[in-house]
């Protein structure tokens, strides 16, 4: 691994090296490692790039990395991932793609991943996206993912989008059956003449069966995005659909939230609020000696937090 | 040492402040007068936030009229707002460091948070934003202003929204705060006990001082025109 990749490595994992128990690492196109662990077996698909995660029933307390790092420029890759999680797990999942681009060629990598949760499995996903590069060429990433949640399962989705990823398009889908329950927090930064859209569809099928789908962002200079959110109410559930976006400079974002109640006893609310940091904000941190730009700052990572 | 010299305020063709001439050297000093009689304007000016229509400034003798909100906080003016500001995101703990103009520990934070009543441990990792009480908040905002630690505090009505309990607790903040401070503490109130601590009181009507002078000869003035009001007597 070069200096570039262990750089990418850390933004969007933390690590500088391969991480130890399960991991998976995929290096500009191909997979540069891959290590199984007693409760999770990882494996390589044999018809499409991608691999296959199984994680042992009752598997607690046990993390598992699978980054991609792409640092050639131009580089185009589709890649599957699976997730099986067995009943009554507790397991974090940290992915993420990091891309430098320094040549003139759009590298562009979509992560198709699949969740199943059995019954009463927790998850926590924590995913990060990070673009760099000095050439002219862009970042793209168009992540897909699906989500299956078994009786009484919990997903909690923590996904950051802060800086260089030039387009972007994501689709979020999920079912839930009686008792499960997605938690999904997206922190979204785009500036220059960037482009993001996430679409959240998620079908509310079991009874008591709850989501809470919370988007932040903020959009800079000449980046505009756009946040689809649509919760649909098939039983008696509760859905929470939220989105805050600062806008700044000449941006332009979109909010469409959209939510469904089929059921007579589904409870959906959904929130949607774009402004520009509040004048008081900035004058009350510009009292403790913030400059106007420092207290910009400092209130968009705040919010991004 | 604060000087205004001829501080007018104008908005349309409404007077808010005009010519006020006032001198603040005590290390507490109370403004107090009827609503709509510009005290809340007056501070606001003292901190940069709203600039005069015209009149001067002075800051230990240095003229600070076209300094901006930033230049004067770094020169040693704080300001406590009537209505804390609310974030998302920001934590107690980002506050009070960038108050304190460095990152603060938990045993820091914990001395400026206890002056105030607050627990730490409770806080300091909390947002400051809604979830937060009216007298929660208040105390934040006294607690930055007690990490600042500059040569002039402004404090923009710190009774208003909160209850009557939380008020009781802000007395005593206030006393503590009075017999610790290094610099001159401004106050912005209509509370009588708060005006019982200041060392002088300056009262503003119809945007002009009606009357200034030490507490001694200007409190009983003030307590003689509610006398004949029961709501706002202290024996109500």
């Amino acid at each position: 691994m070069d200096k570039i990749q262990q750089r990418l490595l850390q933004e969007v994992a933390g690590i500088h090296e391969v991480p130890e128990g399960a991991y998976s690492l995929r290096i500009n196109g191909s997979l540069y490692g891959k290590n199984s662990s007693e409760h999770i077996e990882i494996v390589k698909k044999e018809d499409k790039p991608g691999i296959d995660i199984y994680v042992k029933a009752g598997t607690k307390n046990e993390s598992l990395h699978i980054p991609v790092i792409l640092s050639q420029s131009g580089l185009k890759e589709l890649v599957y991932n699976d997730f099986h999680i067995g009943e009554d797990c507790d397991v974090t999942i940290v992915a993420g793609c990091g891309i430098h681009n320094g040549g003139s060629e759009t590298s562009e990598h979509s992560g198709i991943h699949s969740f199943y949760l059995s019954k009463n499995a927790r998850v926590k996903y924590i995913e990060k996206h990070y673009g760099q590069g000095d050439g002219n060429g862009k970042n793209v990433m168009n992540p897909h993912t699906h989500a299956e949640l078994g009786e009484g399962a919990y997903l909690e989705m923590e996904t950051a989008q802060i800086k260089g990823v030039d387009s972007t398009k994501r689709k979020t889908t999920a079912k839930l059956s009686k008792n499960a329950t997605l938690i999904v927090h997206e922190k979204v930064m785009t500036h220059g003449d960037q482009f993001a859209e996430t679409e959240f569809e998620v079908e509310l099928n079991g009874e008591n069966s709850g989501t809470h789908v919370v988007s932040r962002s903020v959009a800079r200079d000449r980046s505009s995005q756009k946040f689809i959110s649509r919760v649909k109410g098939n039983a008696s559930c509760s859905g929470h659909t939220e989105c805050d976006a600062i806008i700044m400079d000449e941006a332009t974002v979109i909010a469409v939230p959209e939510i469904m109640a089929v059921h007579p006893d589904a409870a959906l609310i959904h929130e949607a609020a774009i402004g520009k940091i509040a004048g008081e904000q900035l004058i009350k941190l510009m009292t403790l000696g913030l400059t106007e730009k420092e207290a910009e700052e400092e209130i968009v990572n705040g919010f991004l937090r | 040492m604060l000087e205004l010299k001829d501080i007018s305020y104008v908005v349309g063709q409404k007077e808010i402040l005009k010519d006020i001439n006032l001198t603040l050297a005590d290390r507490f000093v109370a403004i107090t007068g009827p609503n709509g009689s510009g005290k809340s304007t007056l501070a606001k000016i003292i901190a940069g936030i709203v600039a005069p229509t015209s009149g001067k400034i002075f800051l230990d003798g240095e003229d600070i009229t076209d300094w901006s909100v930033t230049d004067r906080a770094r020169a040693g003016i704080s300001f406590a707002f009537q209505q804390p500001v609310r974030f998302k995101g920001i934590t107690v703990k980002d506050l009070i460091s960038l108050a304190a103009g460095k990152s603060t520990n938990i045993s820091e934070a914990c001395n400026y948070l206890s002056e105030v009543g607050l627990c730490a441990k409770d806080y300091i990792n909390r947002e400051v934003d809604g979830s937060l009480s009216g007298g929660e908040l208040k105390r934040i905002e006294i607690a930055m202003i007690n990490a600042r630690g500059t040569k002039v505090s402004v404090f923009d009505e710190p009774e208003a929204g909160i209850d009557l309990w939380s008020f009781n607790n802000l007395i005593k903040v206030f006393e503590k705060m009075y017999e610790r401070t290094q610099g001159m503490i401004i106050i912005i109130s209509h509370q009588e006990r708060i005006l019982n601590i200041a060392d002088k009181i300056v009262v503003l009507a119809n945007g002009g001082v009606a009357e200034y002078g030490a507490k001694d000869e200007i409190f009983p003035k003030l307590m003689d025109v509610h006398a004949g009001c029961r709501y706002t007597s202290d024996k109500a």
